[in-house]
């Protein structure tokens, strides 16, 4: 037996994550089905099906919550794959010690959550844990949808752009602040929403859509990118970013194409309605700062690669994120 | 190998320590390696600790230059 | 400042970098001393551009984290994971260095112990403050830039009495490193870009020499991508005149006389010493310890971390000649191999600075320039 054990970068969304998954719990069960990896997966009958755990340190923060995001979070999955989200699980795994009125203001956050979405949370459990051996409250939902439409990879051509709905990073940053590290203060809010609004692009002739959650932009992309037979070119004067991430950014070193968002998506359309996606969805309050930020092309970089032209005009290779985030000085 | 970015001292206190802003975002500092600076200045932060206050004419010269040499590019 | 990354002008500067490359007659090799300037000319894909107009850039020993040798970060991890109750407060790059005892990620703190990241030495001091009966442990590495923070934080510690604070020194100078890489005569630069913000610390003077005695021209810049192909020209200009000096290429933010108020802290808290630097090996009078009024803050004493300046490097990492500008990371075997950013073996590999992770995270399309 191997001494090695679990460190928190697995968690972290990145390789290390991808290689655990595809080394150890693909392999154990092979399935078809689960073979797919997708955010949500399509079982036989019309039905969509997901699941998503959710651990966040605090459980309140600017523009969102634990509950919040438990929600939204299960949705976004579904409307991604291809789906109308309509039903959720919750679980609630609580430590011991939690004060009630907390507890209370989660499920109040969760029920305004799952309105807001139009799903219905229709089953569910709850487990307590003692002091230490869990930290406040871990929350599971699972997420049941009617398919509509189903990601077609494989129709990506060279020419079809990829279109960002917002601004990049604003989740991640807002959890940092609320933590009080580093000495920084902005009006840095969560994204946390659901992205129904996506879901008539589908019909319209959207090829492929991934929400930007853990790993940020790069990772999701490059995933997207190492599957084609074509390179991804992102522009980074085209990604939309807000005040605060900018700031932060720079002042804590972070890489704002790394943050993780809680309500925003990647979608690959046609070049020839490209344009009409965008203005539809800055139609949309949560798609005000869509924009395309890059296309699949064939003029620079070898097939697979996830390329950014930056702003000052050079070229550089994007990598998935490889460890958590951590603010650097030096 | 110092990663450190220009920011404008919004407030200092007695002690030296107070806040600087960049883009809009407020960040707790530390002025007491910079005694000469004043609320408004710009200063270089890095770890938390200003180091260095900015010479405005010096950053106008240096945008001047490059707005001179994008024109010169374009023409 | 985004004027200072608009793409136009620094087609501009580029071609002017040619125009004077093609007039010296051969590709000039210049050192970036600063992992920073490493990091800003990858993150911004200046480095092909660079080498298109016909100059090859080479990292310096200009990253702490990768200069510190494993000694001690083997005492930081000794000192979380044997002493109960005590937090290790350290800079984000630091906790992910590869040793014979793992990292500081790995490793698993002792009772009531943890590791907590920071991005001011101040916070470590605020935790101390508060905290009856906890210990709490700086681990702080830098350079000049740096080091006068972690002055200031000493001195207040001695100064409030504070006896559950300690500091585990890891300060790096870089005019003795400079010395170092032009005596051993290995790395063959042309030109230097000498580090904007220790030049925000210690001013102009202290390059002087290499312009001086070894007739090497170089210049002081900042971190914008224009900063840095200005202070590319101006080296070349120096070249093609035939008259090295040390140019300031970041006046906006910096003075040539550096900051004196900084300068006399890290003077009043610490003194040089001989140090062992990984890859350069011991230099003299390139490191800083606690000068004796000091010495009760000094973590190495008083929790009996032993001598920690020996390299012990893992096997086959050639992170040191990386460091001394002899080899490019692409030159080690097991780069981008058996090292890779999530398996580091070495801190080249790790720190956001180290020249191996920065060549390999943000290599130009179609694989490394050579």
């Amino acid at each position: 037996m191997s001494d090695k054990r679990i460190s928190l970068d697995l968690g972290g969304g990145g390789r290390l994550m991808r290689e655990f998954i595809a080394g150890t719990i693909v392999p154990a069960f092979r399935d078809p089905l689960l073979g797919e990896l997708a955010d949500a997966v399509h079982l036989p009958g019309g039905v969509a099906f997901t699941t998503d755990s959710y651990v966040v340190d605090p459980l309140f923060f600017p523009g969102g919550d634990i509950g919040r995001l438990a929600v939204n979070g299960t949705v976004n999955d579904l409307v991604v794959s291809g789906a109308e989200p309509r039903f959720l699980s919750l679980a609630l795994i609580i430590e011991e010690g939690l004060e009630t009125a907390v507890l209370e203001r989660v499920i109040g956050s969760i029920r305004g959550a799952s309105r807001a979405a139009r799903v219905r949370v229709v089953t569910g459990d709850t487990k307590v844990v003692r002091r230490g051996q869990g930290d406040k409250v871990y929350i599971n939902t699972a997420g049941v949808g009617r398919s509509i439409a189903r990601p077609k990879p494989g129709a990506i051509r060279r020419g079809d752009k990829i279109i960002l709905t917002g601004t990049l990073g604003d989740h991640s940053l807002a959890v940092m602040l609320a933590r009080g590290d580093f000495g920084l203060r902005s009006s840095a809010r969560s994204d946390c929403a659901p992205l129904l609004f996506l879901l008539p692009f589908w019909k319209a002739g959207a090829k492929w859509m991934r929400d930007v959650t853990r790993g940020g932009l790069a990772t999701v992309l490059y995933e997207l990118a190492e599957r084609l037979p074509y390179p991804v070119l992102l522009e980074e004067d085209k990604i939309p970013l807000s005040r605060p991430v900018q700031a932060a950014a720079e002042l804590l070193g972070i890489d704002p194409l790394f943050m993780a968002c809680e309500g925003k998506a990647v979608v690959v359309a046609p070049a020839k309605k490209a344009d009409d996606f965008v203005r539809r969805m800055r139609r949309h309050p949560l798609g005000r700062r869509a924009a395309i930020i890059g296309e699949v092309q064939g003029r620079v970089g070898r097939p697979g690669e996830l390329i950014l032209r930056t702003a000052a005009g050079g070229l550089r290779l994007l990598e998935p994120l490889t460890s958590e985030l951590l603010p650097r000085i030096c | 190998m110092c990663l450190a970015v220009p920011a404008k001292i919004t407030r200092l206190e007695e002690s030296g320590h107070g806040t600087a802003s960049y883009l809009g975002s407020e960040v707790a500092a530390n002025f007491c390696l910079v005694p000469q600076a004043k609320p408004g200045d710009w200063v270089i932060i890095h770890a938390g600790f200003a180091i260095s206050v900015m010479d405005e004419t010096e950053a106008r010269e240096t945008l001047r230059l490059f707005k001179d040499m994008a024109a010169a590019e374009r023409r | 400042m985004k004027e200072l990354r608009n793409p136009a002008a620094l087609r501009r500067l580029l071609e002017d970098i040619g125009e004077k490359t093609r007039v010296l007659g051969r590709k000039p090799r210049l050192m970036e001393v600063c992992g920073t300037h490493t990091m800003a000319l990858f993150k911004n894909g200046l480095t092909p551009l660079l080498a298109e107009a016909g100059v090859e850039m080479v990292s310096g020993p200009g990253c702490p984290v990768c200069i510190t040798p494993n000694g001690i970060h083997e005492a930081a991890i000794a000192a979380v994971t044997e002493t109960e109750d005590l937090t290790l407060a350290t800079f984000g790059d630091m906790t992910r260095v590869p040793t014979r005892k793992g990292s500081l990620q790995t490793a698993v703190p002792a009772r009531g112990s943890r590791l907590r990241v920071v991005y001011s030495p101040e916070e470590a001091l605020d935790e101390a403050r508060r905290g009856t009966g906890r210990e709490v442990v700086f681990f702080g590495a830098g350079f000049e830039t740096t080091i006068p923070a972690i002055a200031y934080t000493a001195k207040r510690a001695a100064a409030e009495g504070l006896r559950n604070f300690s500091i585990l020194p890891a300060l790096w100078l870089v005019p003795p490193a400079l010395r170092a890489v032009l005596a051993s005569g290995e790395a063959a630069v042309d030109g230097f870009i000498y580090p904007g913000h220790v030049s925000a610390v210690i001013g102009a003077g202290p390059y002087e020499f290499v312009a001086r005695e070894h007739g090497i021209p170089g210049a002081i810049a900042g971190f914008e991508p224009g900063d840095i192909l200005l202070a590319v020209r101006s080296v070349l200009e120096q070249a093609v005149e035939g008259r090295p000096r040390v140019a300031l290429e970041y006046a906006r933010a910096i003075g040539r006389d550096g900051n004196p108020v900084a300068r006399a802290l890290m003077a009043e808290v610490f003194e040089p010493f001989d140090a062992v630097w990984r890859g350069l090996g011991r230099i003299p009078a390139s490191g800083l310890r606690f000068r004796k009024a000091f010495a009760a803050l000094d973590a190495g004493t008083r929790f009996g971390l032993g001598p920690a300046d020996e390299g012990r490097d893992l096997p086959g990492c050639r992170c040191g000649d990386v460091l001394r500008g002899v080899i490019r990371p692409e030159g080690c075997r097991l780069f981008g191999t058996k090292c890779r950013p999530d398996a580091p073996l070495g801190p080249c590999m790790v720190s956001y600075e180290g020249a191996c992770l920065i060549h390999f995270k943000y290599g130009p399309p179609g694989g490394p320039v050579s």
